[in-house]
């Protein structure tokens, strides 16, 4: 864990209530997909966690992807190039690549998607086979589409209202895809604990809970796991999906 | 040079600076950030005589300057806190420890002190009578001074190490169970515990919390605090330790001024994991600002002659 300044490099909305943001400053410890950052706001008592996006450790950049679900994050929403923010990184498991089967699929959902982009091209880049699915309520909420087709990487679209690609959840793109070795996901607990139930092999899930302190001192974000009680922020987000107790 | 070094009970602290009980855990998360002994010492997260996993989640509702929690005292029982967690502490940390302690009876209280009494590692017993998270737990022993009373004589009666019994704010007199502690034997007095707190979420229209209530900590407590530490200092002639949103090393001095022997800082680690740190190395410039040379000369110095 370090904590760093960043700076604002842009600040843009992708979609109805979703920004991404672009910051330089010292990215050393971000070194696996499926951590998450921690950040101040003036004025807000508690940092706010989100996941990395895309980190380009040769540039010392790193992405988030966010939602505006309250004050804070509406407030982040309308900082701009050259402010700065007090951020702290390395923070949580991330995915383990290592684990990876032949044939993988990614899967996002909704504000779930964005740490599933670096996972994706993770795996590209270690030689994986790699399909990503990204699931989203309306045609209007989807993102990254354009991002994973750059990336070479196969991408299924579904929307709850099938405005977009397959209409459904992202489970329904699983029932028409073939079988993967193994799937990384990323979503809301509704769409992990469907995904748990649609899939026959292993993967890894990452999921999400209200934190305190976000590196594991609180205990604000314990769960219960096979393996006794996990902080979510510590211990996870990523748990295995052997261990999960739903 | 401003001398930092304090004393409670018998027991010479480097400098006022503890981190406060549930913020820190058993040291493990901070070691890597900086070397731990600069501390004046380490409150332990929580222990019961039994491993518990605490209340539901979500656990955290954030408030204006501060934060309620509801962790419900996650801890892996004494026997693992004092067999596992103690000695790995030690490897980093080479001074005597607080040992925080809750329970649910009397008999309880006692069986985990009497626990603690055998680790070397403990300097004081820190018995919580205040944790406001769960249901028909320490709340009850707490309120009532002739609870909070019998849970005193109780743990001293197992320990020859000095027992601080860490007083709830959430009392209409804490002067009254102040004294009742003092009168039963306690060494010294740890206050504020957090005051309970609540949030509601306004798109759910539900509380944020999943136990609907917690604990609430963090700088928005501050001014209770001191009051609270101000008035049992006038009551009572055994050391305080004074906690409650303290942030800075002027708060520390604030504290210290109010009448604490040593000073605990909560909610500001979880938000700043540096806190503890950078607050002793603010201490001396802050201290030689207000011309004091020694911070145990000022302890209790705001009040009358």
């Amino acid at each position: 864990m370090k904590q760093g300044i960043f700076t604002i490099q842009e600040n843009l909305q992708i979609a109805p209530d979703m920004y991404e943001m672009a910051l330089t400053g010292d990215v050393s410890e971000i070194t696996r997909p499926g951590q998450f950052v921690n950040i101040a706001l003036d004025g807000f008592y508690l940092r706010r966690p989100l996941s990395v996006h895309d980190v380009d450790s040769g540039a010392g950049i790193l992405r988030v992807i966010y939602k505006t679900v309250g004050r804070g994050t509406d407030a982040m929403s309308r900082m701009g190039p050259g402010e700065t923010l007090d951020v702290l990184t390395g923070l949580g498991n991330g995915f383990d690549i290592a684990k990876a089967g032949e044939t993988n699929l990614v899967i996002g959902g909704g504000a779930g998607t964005p740490p599933m982009y670096w996972t994706a091209k993770a795996l590209r880049d270690a030689g994986k086979r790699v399909t990503a699915v990204l699931g989203f309520n309306t045609a209007a909420e989807v993102i990254l589409q354009q991002k994973f087709a750059a990336a070479n990487i196969p991408t299924v679209i579904t929307t709850a209202d099938g405005s977009a690609g397959i209409k459904g959840f992202v489970t329904a793109a699983l029932s028409e895809l073939p079988a993967p070795d193994y799937t990384f996901s990323c979503g809301p607990e509704p769409m992990l604990r469907a995904v748990y139930d649609a899939t026959a092999c292993p993967g890894q899930f990452s999921f999400e809970e209200r934190m305190g302190c976000g590196f594991g001192a609180c205990m604000g974000c314990s769960c219960k796991t096979k393996y006794g009680s996990k902080r979510i922020c510590k211990d996870g987000p990523v748990l295995e999906k052997e261990e999960i107790l739903w | 040079m401003v001398d930092l070094k304090t004393t409670l009970s018998g027991i010479v602290l480097d400098n006022p600076v503890i981190p406060a009980s549930g913020t820190f855990g058993f040291g493990e998360e901070f070691a890597p950030l900086y070397d731990l002994n600069i501390l004046g010492s380490i409150s332990i997260k929580g222990t019961t005589l039994e491993p518990r996993f605490g209340n539901p989640t979500p656990r955290i509702a954030e408030c204006t300057a501060g934060l309620i929690n509801s962790v419900g005292l996650q801890n892996p029982g004494v026997e693992k806190v004092v067999g596992e967690e103690l000695p790995r502490l030690a490897r980093h940390y080479h001074k005597p420890v607080i040992a925080n302690i809750s329970g649910f009876s009397v008999e309880e209280y006692a069986a985990c002190a009497a626990r603690m009494d055998q680790a070397k590692e403990v300097g004081i017993i820190e018995v919580n009578v205040s944790c406001p998270n769960v249901h028909g737990g320490g709340i009850s022993f707490g309120t009532d001074p002739a609870s909070a009373a019998a849970v005193t004589r109780a743990v001293k009666a197992v320990t020859k190490k000095p027992v601080y019994i860490k007083l709830t704010p959430n009392v209409t007199d804490i002067v009254s169970i102040a004294q009742a502690c003092a009168d039963a034997g306690a060494d010294g007095l740890s206050l504020i515990n957090t005051l309970l707190g609540m949030r509601i979420d306004l798109k759910r229209r539900k509380p944020v919390i999943a136990n609907k209530m917690g604990g609430f900590s963090g700088p928005a407590i501050f001014p209770v605090a001191l009051r609270m530490v101000y008035q049992v200092y006038e009551a009572v002639d055994i050391p305080i330790i004074g906690m409650g949103g303290v942030s800075t090393a002027d708060d520390v001095i604030e504290m210290m001024l109010a009448g604490a022997s040593a000073v605990q800082v909560g909610a500001a680690n979880l938000v700043d994991p540096w806190a503890c740190r950078d607050i002793i190395a603010d201490l001396p410039e802050r201290a030689e600002h207000y011309g004091i040379r020694s911070l145990s000369e000022i302890i209790g110095g705001a009040h009358e002659k």
